[in-house]
């Protein structure tokens, strides 16, 4: 039986079982539903979860585990001297009993052939034992749940429980996010730092990611000192910053202190579009429109700009950036007292005069905080630096050359190919450990700072 | 005595000496303000405009009329005509022939081979399908529009300066001419580009499309908004009405709005190293996407989920409570529903979110080329966005026009879909 086909078979006979629960509660209370503990439906709910759920887990466990089994299974059928194998051409060949399986390929190999045959068998096997304990653990769990059903049973706490159940899980996958980032990047990190020494990669100024193939090659032995990316992102995101904080600042404070109520609901939301176009978008805007621009001013002027300049990818993620800073600023330069602003009045100053020596000031942790969500999200920015940036890693504060950055080396190195032993690969593991270090500390800083100030008011 | 009014006096003009510089300074900071916002609109307009501006041109494609005589001795040589007689037939040899009789100055191999460098090479596709709707067709003769190639195609739409040097162009004088030539005799027609919106992803500007991508997009999309929506809400209805206060909610709050923050490329990283190399799940697949989305989005849900649960006023539970219903009953009987609007508003921002989503798919292998169109969440997909950053990594000419129309196509979405969240907030948004 297919498995879909399963899942439809269970949650058929969860609503036969809600059905039979609840009948039978109706029955043992005499058609009186006041003589029930909990209304009927409860009881129909309880039968329900006591026939779908134990199976569906069972089906969840299997999917889990059953094609490992199965290779194993076959694995160990296969000649010895096949079986043998070394681990890389071992999976080669599972995968093509694989493809024989799935009838891409033919083959040629009886050896395969009668593999694959196995393969199928063993399939056809799990599949029907699948189908028959799945079937009989859903209909032992109804009767065993219609048997509890009587007129004094506590249906509802047991079903408020299973609901609770799934509240917590569900709340839980945050946290299991969070260790599964942190494990993840951790664990190929160490096997990196085995492979590299941590000082080397810190305080390395020579980024080169290829390794040789041939230990004969020239040019090409790895080099993985990540100073260039960190200054290329650092560089990068200074431009951004330069961009968005005056402009996303000023636009903050001309919303919030001078603009008319009509032209603040027009022009806030239009800056705030900007925040929700994709970044791949902003990408090619800057790889086909801002980059040539960038280059003919600078040929104009008598530069030499590169082609992949930092500064045209800087400038366009600072317009990405703007709203951020704009929205945040804005807010806390609504949340300082009104007070405050009529105190400054009275002593004679002007509008301006207020802005910059008292909201600005009142409000500067909160701003503050949000341009630090700024430089966090400018750091971890991905599509516009792949696209725009550059690949080689030159370790140059020139905003006109081309930079590479710590995100475009970690697409760079994992797009493609991958073995999961090279240091190459891992490498990207490593950068992905830093760029989550650092951008965790800037959040965690500025929701500390943004924090701090919001209590100051309330 | 009288010093007071002298001092006075002197304050006066003190402020009435500065004031005029005050007020040209009150009026400049106004005008940086304006300037700012002006020039951050500007910035917005540019991108809409270039992006427009390119795009025009690939909803159009050019065809070009070919006299075919559909010749028995190219087609069935040894005289069978049977389904697979007609899989197998040369169809490149009857275009060449075709193009013989349209230009029959043209006798040299490397003239030949330029003037058939003007047909896409799905022309030949095209006339298979035709034969195998219309077998019958064989030894007749049909005028067929079939599509040119990009290079034609950009000349046809006037993109080819005819004063650059021909050496620096990538149609040369004499192809020019030929194109001028079918113009002139109306062999020329610009129609509305089907292709573009029924075929997968492909090699050859004219035939590439965006079908799988947005079929792809949207399986991704189903597999995220199935998973995050139930799991963000029972998040959202934990934290806000029943948990308790205590350290561990802390962290899981605190967890959750660091996790908002995250770049999206270490979510790929988490599902490269844990959806596919511990679990073994298949790399490019929407269910692996929609997993890695599903993450992603879930802080997002969560948060517009409890601030919507927030706003549902305390009287409400209390009634429900006053007249016995449990803790549970109450809530999911009478808070949730309220809430709902404003959790659904947030699910959808988080879904537009997740469409405009590509760096953590592309840890995933979502950037493969994929011709086919997927047809399940385990097979091997791409979404739009990744297929915009695919081509607009191609060089070719063609491919630019496309790139701007598929970010088009990508934005309308994004429109519709937080367009649908702020109706829906103005809609049953409800003040208390």
């Amino acid at each position: 039986m297919q498995k879909s086909t399963l899942v439809f078979l269970l949650l058929l006979l969860s609503a036969l079982a809600f059905h039979f629960g609840r009948q039978k509660s109706l029955d043992s209370a005499a058609g009186q539903v006041r003589n029930l503990h909990s209304l009927p439906g409860y009881y129909g709910y309880y039968t329900a979860l006591w026939c779908g759920l134990p199976a569906l887990m069972l089906l969840f466990l299997w999917l889990l585990f059953e094609t490992p089994a199965i290779v194993h299974l076959v694995v160990a059928s296969l000649p010895p001297e096949m079986a043998s194998l070394p681990a890389d051409r071992l999976s080669l060949l599972i995968n093509d009993i694989r493809n024989v399986v799935s009838g891409q390929t033919s083959a040629s190999d009886p050896v395969i052939q009668a593999a694959a045959k196995h393969y199928r068998e063993l399939r056809e096997t799990s599949n029907l034992l699948l189908t028959g304990f799945a079937i009989t653990l859903s209909l032992a769990g109804a009767v065993f749940a219609r048997q509890r059903v009587r007129s004094d049973f506590r249906a509802r706490n047991r079903v408020e429980k299973a609901i609770m159940g799934f509240l917590i899980g569900s709340s839980l996958v945050a946290i299991l996010t969070t260790v599964g980032i942190v494990l993840s990047v951790l664990f190929e990190s160490i096997r990196f730092f085995q492979l590299v020494p941590a000082s080397e990669f810190l305080f390395g100024l020579d980024w080169s990611p290829q390794v040789a193939i041939r230990s004969d090659q020239v040019g090409s032995s790895g080099a993985f000192g990540a100073i260039p990316l960190f200054t290329g992102t650092l560089l990068i995101a200074l431009i951004a910053m330069a961009v968005a904080v005056p402009i996303g600042l000023l636009s903050a404070i001309y919303l919030a202190e001078y603009a008319s109520r009509r032209f603040r609901a027009v022009a806030k939301p239009l800056l705030e579009i900007l925040a929700g176009i994709p970044t791949v978008v902003y990408g090619f805007f800057a790889a086909l429109t801002v980059a040539p621009f960038v280059r003919d001013l600078g040929t104009s002027l008598g530069l030499s700009v590169s082609s992949e300049s930092a500064l045209a990818a800087g400038l366009v993620m600072g317009i990405m950036i703007i709203p951020f800073v704009c929205s945040l600023s804005d807010d806390f330069i609504n949340a300082v007292p009104q007070s405050l602003r009529d105190g400054a009045y009275a002593l004679g100053a002007t509008q301006s005069e207020t802005i910059r020596k008292v909201v600005i000031p009142a409000a500067l942790p909160g701003i503050v905080g949000g341009i630090l969500l700024g430089v966090s999200r400018a750091i971890g920015e991905t599509m516009i630096v792949v696209m725009a940036a550059g690949l080689s890693a030159n370790l140059t504060f020139n905003p006109l050359s081309a930079v590479t950055t710590v995100t475009t080396q970690i697409v760079t190195l994992l797009v493609g190919d991958q073995e999961f032993d090279s240091p190459k690969t891992l490498a990207a593991f490593a950068l992905g450990l830093v760029l989550f270090v650092v951008t965790l500390g800037l959040n965690v800083l500025a929701l500390h700072i943004v924090r701090k100030y919001r209590e100051q008011y309330e | 005595m009288n010093k007071r009014p002298e001092r006075m006096a002197r304050t006066h003009e003190l402020v009435k000496a500065g004031l005029a510089r005050r007020r040209a300074a009150e009026v400049r900071f106004r005008v940086y303000g304006l300037i700012s916002i002006v020039g951050g609109l500007c910035f917005l307009f540019t991108l809409f405009g270039s992006i427009v501006g390119h795009a025009g041109a690939a909803f159009q494609q050019t065809f070009v009329a070919l006299d075919v005589r559909f010749d028995t001795e190219i087609l069935a040589p040894d005289g069978k005509w049977d389904q697979e007689a007609r899989m197998a037939a040369d169809y490149g040899a009857l275009l060449k022939q075709s193009l013989a009789a349209a230009f029959p100055g043209v006798r040299e191999r490397q003239q030949k081979r330029a003037l058939s460098a003007l047909l896409s090479n799905g022309a030949a596709f095209e006339l298979r399908q035709m034969l195998e709707a219309r077998p019958d067709l064989l030894g007749k003769s049909e005028t067929v529009w079939v599509p040119a190639a990009s290079d034609a195609d950009s000349y046809a739409k006037g993109q080819i300066d005819r004063s650059v040097d021909e050496s620096e162009r990538r149609l040369s004088d004499q192809q020019l001419a030929w194109l001028d030539k079918l113009a002139a005799e109306g062999r020329l027609q610009k129609r509305f580009n089907t292709t573009f919106f029924t075929a997968g992803d492909s090699r050859e500007p004219e035939l590439a499309g965006i079908r799988g991508a947005i079929t792809g997009s949207m399986l991704t999309l189903l597999v995220t908004l199935l998973l995050s929506l139930p799991i963000g809400m029972a998040t959202a209805v934990y934290l806000e009405e029943f948990a308790p206060r205590n350290r561990w909610t802390d962290i899981i709050e605190v967890n959750i709005n660091n996790l908002a923050a995250v770049p999206s490329i270490v979510f790929g990283l988490l599902g490269l190293a844990v959806f596919i190399n511990v679990f073994g799940l298949t790399r490019s697949s929407p269910l692996v996407g929609g997993f890695v989305l599903t993450l992603m989005t879930l802080p997002v849900i969560i948060i517009a989920g409890r601030s919507a649960l927030k706003a549902v006023p305390p009287s409400i539970r209390e009634a429900a409570l006053g007249i016995g219903a449990s803790h549970m009953q109450t809530v999911f009987h009478h808070v949730l529903p309220l809430a709902v609007p404003g959790i659904l508003t947030g699910a959808i921002i988080g879904m537009a979110r997740a469409l405009g989503e590509s760096a953590p798919l592309l840890m995933i292998g979502m950037v493969a080329f994929i011709v086919d169109i997927p047809s399940g969440i385990s097979e091997p997909a791409t979404v739009l966005p990744v297929q915009i950053y695919l081509w607009a990594d191609s060089p070719e000419r063609g491919f630019v026009e496309r790139t701007s129309a598929a970010i088009l196509v990508l934005l309308v979405f994004l429109i519709v879909m937080n367009g649908t969240a702020v109706y829906l907030r103005k809609r049953f948004e409800r003040r208390w």
